[in-house]
């Protein structure tokens, strides 16, 4: 029987002999992951399930990302415990000033490998897609039973195809191929669904890019969203990784749920605008703008592409004065590099606030949280009502480049408007 | 399992986790204190009609965006007996299964409920009644049902290890 990508890595991590979506299966996790967030109550679940050991240590990271540095009492307590449960189960754990934020933490440190199964107990990840791995975002009690039984219930997915063709032009980027999805299919197309992308298109895609593509599949409400390993990944996991992987791909006769077609020749930057990260429109229709703050970071777009892509806009210039700009590397690999090229230099000189790598503002939780009437344009990838501080503010979502161009202007931006026609 | 309640109608489509339970609560881990801000950036005074036998009836694609659990678990801490809604989005809906708290899709029965209307639930039968009115609901998955009325994840991870070590033995 055919198989699509998703189907074929299910089956490796599972004892039934075959499978097809709409099947409750159990399936085996590679490796489990929690944070600050979701960690201490998985761990109140698992006290629960009499669980007093972890499936196999070696398979379990925790990173402090979400209030780190802790910014309060209550939050410097989950991390404590965080803290004690890792050193006390022996699990891989990275602590403030040793990580960054999860999902960059675990690509860039070679924790993923194509075909993986991850769990998290997070949202966001559906990220290890980007390297052809299945990672999907569970819950704390779902995290709590991976943790004790090293496997998860999973109705298997059915799949959307996008197929993806042409070769973008200069300031698009990996979100604007995510938003593009989105326009299409709405904030909940991708229920019970996986987004694979395909096509020559993504042949010229770098990590990072892709990234910021499955990241924003659970924006879809899609299970993961996941790239076909390639050339791309084996130049990315040579030298990072000792893990053994091999390359699947969907089988050519396989049955998708729907197919897309995204021509990058044709696409230009894009913006979703509030309160949903399904309401998308060119950035030229959203120009004039006022924005209050400017965030470039988070786990989908705080790579050293993007940290590149806002540092070419911001050099030589300066952040409008009614404006302010917070930029947050997503990881301490990818803060250092940005230091080693210079790039933080260009930030501060330009009058922006330089954080260490947390998930901070993107969820509202500190370190630059909005006020009534203020607006943003984030790299980030929810724009709820509320999602960065108060319930009258409002949050753009855009690439990097979008982003930095806004700093620079004091509202929304057309980034060749900026920098001209060609950033390079 | 017969479940009841007064229904607590929650119209609008796609109401994100970010606006059931805000970020800046995620730094509580006891669902007794997480149940004082639920629904917090969606309407506040939506929990002063909690406390009862309560059923959530709720729109389209609901619970999407975050995977916290903090939404179920102060939700459970709240009495609630068990949503009925439109369609839920998958993280959420796992996080309610998985606590023994029936997510129920018929968009029948959401049509037919208003804030206070009587709810009855019969998850293995695959029917809800609102004020009397019975509708079909699709017959849950056996492991659905086994896990709700198993007590939700906790118990069912309690068995597994139970027989892993009488296995290993």
């Amino acid at each position: 029987m055919p198989h699509t990508l998703a189907e074929k890595i299910l089956l490796n991590h599972t004892d039934v002999g075959d499978l097809a979506p709409g099947d409750i299966v159990s399936i085996r996790c590679d490796l489990v992951l929690a944070n600050d967030v979701s960690g201490p109550v998985a761990f109140n679940a698992m006290e629960k399930m009499a669980a007093d050991t972890v499936f196999d240590p070696d398979k379990v990271v925790m990173v402090a990302d979400h209030f780190m540095p802790a910014k309060d009492i209550r939050s410097a307590e989950l991390q404590k415990r965080l803290r004690e449960w890792s050193h006390q189960h022996g699990v891989h754990f990275f602590d403030q000033g040793r990580g960054g934020i999860e999902h960059a933490v675990l690509i860039e440190e070679g924790f993923i490998v194509p075909g993986m199964v991850i769990t998290g107990g997070d949202s966001h990840t559906c990220t290890y897609g980007a390297l052809g791995a299945f990672g999907t975002g569970l819950g704390s009690t779902d995290i709590a039973g991976c943790l004790a039984l090293g496997e998860f219930w999973q109705s298997v997915p059915g799949t959307i195809l996008v197929e993806v063709s042409g070769t973008k032009g200069p300031f698009v980027s990996g979100k604007d191929i995510i938003l593009a999805v989105l326009s299409r299919i709405g904030v909940d197309g991708g229920t019970d669904m996986v987004l694979e992308f395909i096509g020559p298109g993504t042949e010229a895609l770098t990590i990072d890019d892709r990234r910021a593509v499955a990241n924003m599949a659970v924006e879809a409400g899609a299970e993961t969203g996941i790239f076909p390993a390639d050339r791309v990944t084996t130049e990315y996991l040579n030298g990072r990784t000792d893990r053994p992987w091999s390359a699947l791909r969907s089988d050519p006769d396989a049955v998708f749920s729907r197919r897309l077609r995204i021509d990058l020749e044709t696409l230009g930057p894009l913006v979703a605008k509030p309160p949903s990260p399904g309401d998308v429109a060119p950035v030229g229709e959203v120009v004039g703008r006022k924005i209050h703050q400017v965030y470039i970071g988070n786990c989908a777009n705080g790579t050293i592409t993007d940290l590149r892509q806002a540092a070419t806009v911001l050099r030589g210039r300066r952040v409008h004065s009614g404006t302010r700009a917070i930029i947050v590397p997503s990881s301490q690999r990818v803060y250092r590099q940005a230091l080693e090229e210079g790039l933080l230099e260009v930030f501060i000189d330009a009058g922006a606030v330089v954080s260490t790598p947390t998930c901070g503002a993107c969820f509202g939780g500190h370190t630059g949280i909005l006020a009534p009437g203020e607006a943003a344009i984030a790299t980030t990838n929810r724009n709820f009502t509320g999602r960065m501080g108060s319930d009258r503010a409002d949050v753009y979502l855009a690439s990097a480049w979008v982003a930095a161009a806004a700093a620079v202007t004091g509202e929304i931006t057309d980034p060749a408007d900026v920098v001209g026609e060609d950033p390079l | 399992m017969i479940i009841e309640g007064a229904a607590v109608v929650i119209e609008a489509d796609n109401v994100n986790t970010d606006v059931l339970y805000p970020g800046p609560y995620l730094n509580i881990d006891d669902p007794e204190r997480m149940k004082l801000y639920l629904f917090e950036g969606l309407d506040p005074s939506l929990r002063d009609k909690l406390g009862g036998r309560t059923v959530l009836v709720v729109g389209h694609n609901f619970g999407g965006g975050s995977s916290r659990e903090h939404v179920p678990l102060a939700m459970k801490a709240w009495g609630i007996g068990a949503v009925v809604g439109r369609s839920f989005a998958r993280i959420f809906y796992r996080n309610c299964i998985n606590l023994g708290l029936p997510a129920i899709a018929c968009t029948e029965a959401v049509d037919a409920a208003a804030d206070g209307s009587k709810i009855s639930i019969d998850a293995e039968q695959g029917r809800v009644e609102v004020d009397g009115r019975s509708f079909d609901t699709p017959v849950l998955p056996p492991f659905v049902i086994d896990m709700i009325q198993g007590g939700g994840l906790v118990k069912y991870v309690q068995r597994r290890l139970a027989e892993r070590a009488a296995s290993e033995e």
